[in-house]
């Protein structure tokens, strides 16, 4: 089958959709947008740069959350940690976590673990470039750029200009693992 | 890439080198943190077998291992079946019966940790064996000059003291010289092997030492446990001959050089009290990057 293929433009759009929803549920309230490594952080961002000209504190963080995955039995040698960077204050923080695919919710049950250690913030929201289902944890998002309809095995393989040169999503159809 | 052990410097390839020492920076960064523990090795079981004493190592590894969510299990040796006459190797399938996941091994006889590594399913890591080697602490010197020198490419670092029978001064010339360090000798002629590596400088005069024009002075601490034999008249003149004196330290402050000691110090003998608040002294950067970088062996290890 051909894989499906979304333009620079529409990833703009998505980030567009994603700060005009975090505007309109949050007027003018002092936000913290963290990123996961790789490629939450960089459409972190760019819906950072959206929200700039808003009159608003501003904050943003850098997570890595490979110390806290749930399935390092089952790697074969364990994943290779970048650095976080969390520089304002958590505790009583309104952050929203910013992820580039919301699959399985695995990854952001661990951010949710990771963040709490550096304090309690007041609340969390998630927001994501791509929604692609199919969830194993009880985790929503409460932002969505793109909706996708996939299957189980599909592949979503999104890569972002600064991270990988240029901006494209492909999702690969695959019947089996 | 993962290993099972980590025995000592010589085996690992620079690459290995740099994927330890750039993966201890985000563990380093944990400590800034309210809650400095996170969950990678729950569940995992750490044993400390240190048949030698250590506090600073010791500790070092405990703390590494519990920031990581690990169980750690002291083997305490003075006090176990060891001294009943249990064999080493009898210790090793207790253990193993125990399914024990990492074994941190101290021990007087050279080449043990390795002995254990081959005979367990455990990751090993070798906490200094014999005048063999020390991989985490020259990992950690190693660490240090980096933060100092990010490239460290072409910089000197003179290793003062008891060579001959330093496990430290082995691992730690081994890695320095694997990252590009030039490395030389200073010590008393009974202290400093005359066979060994070639491109390492020796020194037994002070003064020529430091126009070599080192960027890092190294103190050793002199082992008074090891010493079966006088290898130097006393402590006072060793301390005249080698050690980092007050009139030292100011020659040293005006050429900007960093000191640094594995520890844990003997103050009058490598050094005087007036080191340990010398704004270039990295031997607290030292004990704080152990753990950091114990952390980053403990996580790269899979048995």
């Amino acid at each position: 089958m051909e894989p499906l293929n979304l333009t620079a433009e529409d990833i703009s759009k998505g980030i567009e959709r994603l700060a005009d929803a975090i505007r309109a549920k949050n007027p003018n309230q002092p936000l913290a947008l963290v990123g996961i490594r790789s490629r939450g952080d960089e459409v972190a961002e760019r819906v950072l740069n959206r929200l700039s000209t808003d009159d608003r504190e501003l904050s943003f963080g850098v997570l890595d959350i490979s110390l806290y995955r749930d399935d390092f039995e089952h790697l074969h040698e364990n994943p290779a940690l970048q650095e976080s960077d969390i520089s304002f204050t958590v505790e009583g923080a309104h952050i929203i976590l910013v992820d580039d695919v919301l699959f399985t919710g695995r990854t952001i049950r661990a951010a949710l673990d990771a963040l709490s250690d550096y304090g309690r913030p007041a609340k969390v929201e998630l927001a994501v470039l791509i929604d692609r289902g199919h969830r194993e944890m009880p985790i929503q998002p409460d932002y969505v750029g793109i909706s996708l309809d996939t299957c189980r095995h599909d592949h979503v393989l999104v890569s972002l200009e600064g991270t990988d040169g240029l901006d494209q999503i492909r999702v690969v159809q695959k019947e089996t693992p | 890439m993962a290993r099972k052990d980590l025995l000592d410097i010589v085996s690992l390839d620079r690459k290995e080198i740099d994927h330890i020492l750039e993966q201890s920076v985000p563990f380093k960064e944990l400590f800034t943190r309210s809650v400095k523990k996170v969950p990678a090795l729950k569940g995992k079981s750490v044993l400390m077998l240190f048949y030698e004493p250590s506090t600073r190592t010791h500790s070092s590894f405990e703390v590494a291992a519990k920031r990581l969510s690990a169980d750690v299990t002291n083997f305490d040796v003075a006090h176990s079946s060891i001294t009943k006459g249990e064999s080493v190797r009898e210790t090793i399938e207790t253990l193993q019966a125990m399914r024990t996941d990492y074994v941190i091994v101290r021990h007087k006889a050279s080449g043990l940790p390795g002995t254990i590594a081959r005979l367990t399913k455990a990751c090993v890591i070798n906490a200094g064996d014999g005048a063999h080697a020390h991989p985490t602490q020259a990992l950690l010197d190693a660490f240090t000059l980096k933060e100092q020198f990010p490239d460290p490419t072409g910089k000197k670092v003179l290793i003062v003291g008891d060579i001959l029978h330093s496990r430290v001064a082995r691992s730690t010339s081994t890695i320095l010289k694997k990252i590009g360090v030039e490395v030389a000798y200073l010590g008393p002629g009974t202290l400093v092997p005359r066979t060994g590596p070639e491109n390492i400088r020796r020194f037994t005069d002070y003064k020529e030492a430091m126009a070599w024009g080192p960027d890092v002075v190294y103190l050793l601490r002199v082992q008074m446990e090891r010493q079966d034999v006088q290898f130097f008249p006393s402590v006072r003149e060793y301390h005249k001959l080698y050690g980092v004196t007050e009139a030292r330290l100011a020659d040293i402050r005006d050429r900007g050089l960093y000191i640094m000691h594995p520890g844990p110090v003997n103050r009058g003998v490598e050094l005087c009290d007036a080191v340990m608040d010398y704004e270039r002294s990295l031997i607290n950067d030292q004990v704080e990057n152990g753990i950091a970088v114990r952390m980053a062996v403990l996580y790269w290890l899979k048995a």
